[in-house]
């Protein structure tokens, strides 16, 4: 009966504590947004208002002036052109090339296997720094060698492939550790059905894979769309470059209007806001299938 | 699969390959190998040859050998390496002390479904899919002379605190910065691992009467290791990969120093020097650790 009691006080004590731990993280949440929500109000006021009545003032007028100004004057539909060119094929090559190791080094036992798995994960890890220099003279190199010199460097190729080589790595371990919970059963029907190796990828394994391949392409998306290192170090023409490291550029070019690019801004996050809303479930089991960066 | 089976397995698989297979299979795993070894390894290896020379960059035949004099170049004569040095253990400690423990206590809370964790969540994982471009400019936004927080202090322009250009500010805004993407993305990862852990254990403590800060430290936190190894392992990892927040701020040149930008500002326009690849190698050397970590992790049921 005490204890009974007992519990009672303490169920009702941690209940106010429960309270006061959720309005404090409550607080800290609206503190959280408050960068995001004050970049969206920036962009919907004329900047004259601002000009005339200081930061801090009530909005006189609200419009989406701003969003289409920044469309036209900063180009954007162009950006988002040089983004799409370069993320889909990288995304789509990534997941290609993961899903085929991963499916030889799980399925094939050759002498390598886990080996080949240590590789091609830790190379995912390296920085990027580390390899920049050479990769920038070997691009130079191939397009000197084929005589354009822009075959590689300056295209979105060549930032294509970047992308592919180093996250080809994450991708492998991730698929390589979903087909291991795969039954081997159904490879071995396959094989006994006499199915070749192209078949045993394209007909059986492939379609198996679709939860996995899903969240990898939301969260490779999402992180190649994001980059801003190679398109910074491998392009040279401005307007080439992706709407990230495009942004960089339009900062200091549009510095004296800055709602202007604040509705850059929010136009450039568009399309991870859209990965925020609609696609979180892809992208967080994505992310902890292996999670190795950000 | 014990390592019996797959040898009894070996010899019979080998006698169905037919020649086509095996070119098949060699493609498999060729092309994708060949694209890692050749734009991931490959640099990087020459990297850490090039560390150890003198080259201006253009013509292989120029590439001179100079021992460990871009090491002793950075080593003792250049007070910015130490700078940086000093920025990114600063920013390793902030992120371990604070902004990990931040993300987990979140994510703990978050798990324990008080009221509001989905707006919570949602509020807390939001920056960490915007990209560093963007949160470089929404931040700038609040930062600037004439921004909000300046504003909100009453400063003028002509006396307001430029946040990015004192070097009494810089850090910490930029280590705010950074925390409000990082501890999003710990409590993601935590999330998901606490969600993984059976209810029960949860349930058993509390009727033992375990506090909340007991049923942590002695349940929670202990069955939760290999989140723990990640979790450690990212913030190390981004602690050292901090460059795109920094870069986009101060332009590529001066500013903060932190290693990830010193590799950045000594390829362009230092010369013959190749002292860029020499931070890029001292870079890398201060990730093997975490890298091995990771990969220990990840590979000790596959490796016994």
């Amino acid at each position: 009966m005490t204890s009974l009691v007992k519990d009672q006080k303490t169920k009702n004590s941690q209940k106010i504590k429960d309270r006061f731990i959720s309005a404090f993280i409550g607080i800290f949440a609206i503190v959280w947004l408050f960068p995001i929500a004050w970049t969206l109000f920036s962009s919907l006021r004329p900047y004259k208002d601002i000009r005339a009545n200081g930061i801090l003032s009530w909005p006189s007028e609200l419009n989406f002036d701003n969003y289409i100004e920044a469309i036209e004057r900063m180009e954007l539909p162009r950006y988002f052109y040089n983004t799409a060119i370069i993320t889909l094929p990288a995304v789509f090559l990534t997941l290609f090339f993961g899903s085929l190791m991963a499916f030889v080094v799980t399925r094939y036992s050759f002498k390598f296997n886990v080996a080949m798995l240590l590789l091609f994960t830790a190379g995912n890890m390296l920085p990027a720094q580390l390899v920049f220099i050479p990769v920038f003279k070997m691009y130079m190199a191939i397009g000197d060698l084929v005589g354009d010199r822009r075959i590689l460097y300056d295209n979105p190729w060549g930032i294509v492939l970047i992308h592919v080589a180093f996250q080809m790595g994450f991708a492998t371990f991730v698929l390589s550790s979903y087909m291991k919970t795969i039954p081997k059963e159904i490879s071995e029907s396959a094989q006994v059905d006499g199915a070749s190796v192209f078949t045993h990828f394209f007909r059986v394994m492939l379609p198996l894979l679709r939860p996995p391949l899903a969240s990898l392409a939301v969260l490779m998306t999402t992180w190649i769309y994001n980059d801003f290192f190679w398109a910074l170090v491998l392009m040279s023409t401005d307007n080439k470059r992706p709407i990230t490291s495009a942004l960089g550029r339009l900062q200091g070019e549009f510095v004296t209007d800055y709602n202007l690019l604040a509705a850059g801004a929010m136009i450039a996050a568009i399309p991870t806001l859209l990965v925020f809303f609609v696609l979180r479930k892809q992208f967080v089991s994505g992310l902890t299938l292996g999670a190795t960066k950000g | 699969m014990s390592a019996a089976t797959t040898k009894a397995d070996k010899p019979r698989r080998r006698r169905t390959f037919s020649g086509r297979d095996k070119v098949t299979l060699g493609f498999f795993v060729g092309v994708p190998t060949f694209l890692h070894l050749a734009l991931v390894w490959f640099p990087a290896i020459a990297t850490i040859y090039l560390s150890f020379t003198y080259w201006t960059g253009i013509h292989i035949s120029d590439i001179q050998w100079a021992g460990t004099a871009n090491y002793e170049n950075i080593i003792f004569e250049t007070p910015r390496f130490w700078e940086a040095v000093r920025v990114n253990v600063v920013w390793l400690f902030w992120f371990g002390l604070i902004a990990t423990p931040l993300g987990i206590l979140l994510a703990y809370q978050i798990d324990r479904e008080i009221r509001g964790h989905k707006f919570y969540q949602s509020a807390y994982y939001l920056p960490v899919v915007l990209s560093m471009a963007v949160i470089g400019i929404i931040w700038n936004f609040l930062l600037r002379p004439d921004g909000f927080v300046n504003g909100l202090m009453g400063l003028e322009i002509s006396e307001a605190i430029s946040f990015f250009g004192d070097d009494r500010y810089n850090l910490w805004v930029i280590l705010i910065m950074a925390s409000w993407r990082h501890i999003g993305y710990i409590m993601l990862l935590y999330l998901a691992g606490l969600k993984a852990i059976d209810a029960t254990l949860r349930e058993a403590a509390a009727i033992d009467g375990a506090t909340e800060w007991q049923t942590f430290r002695r349940i929670i936190f202990p069955a939760m290791q290999p989140v723990n190894i990640i979790v450690i392992v990212i913030t190390i990892i981004e602690s050292l990969r901090a460059f795109d927040m920094v870069y986009i701020i101060y332009g590529g040149r001066g500013g903060l120093p932190i290693l990830g930008v010193l590799v950045f500002e000594n390829i362009a326009g230092e010369g013959a020097s190749m002292k860029g690849a020499a931070y890029a190698v001292i870079l890398f050397l201060l990730s093997i650790v975490p890298i091995l970590a990771y990969l220990q992790q990840q590979f000790k049921e596959d490796v016994r």
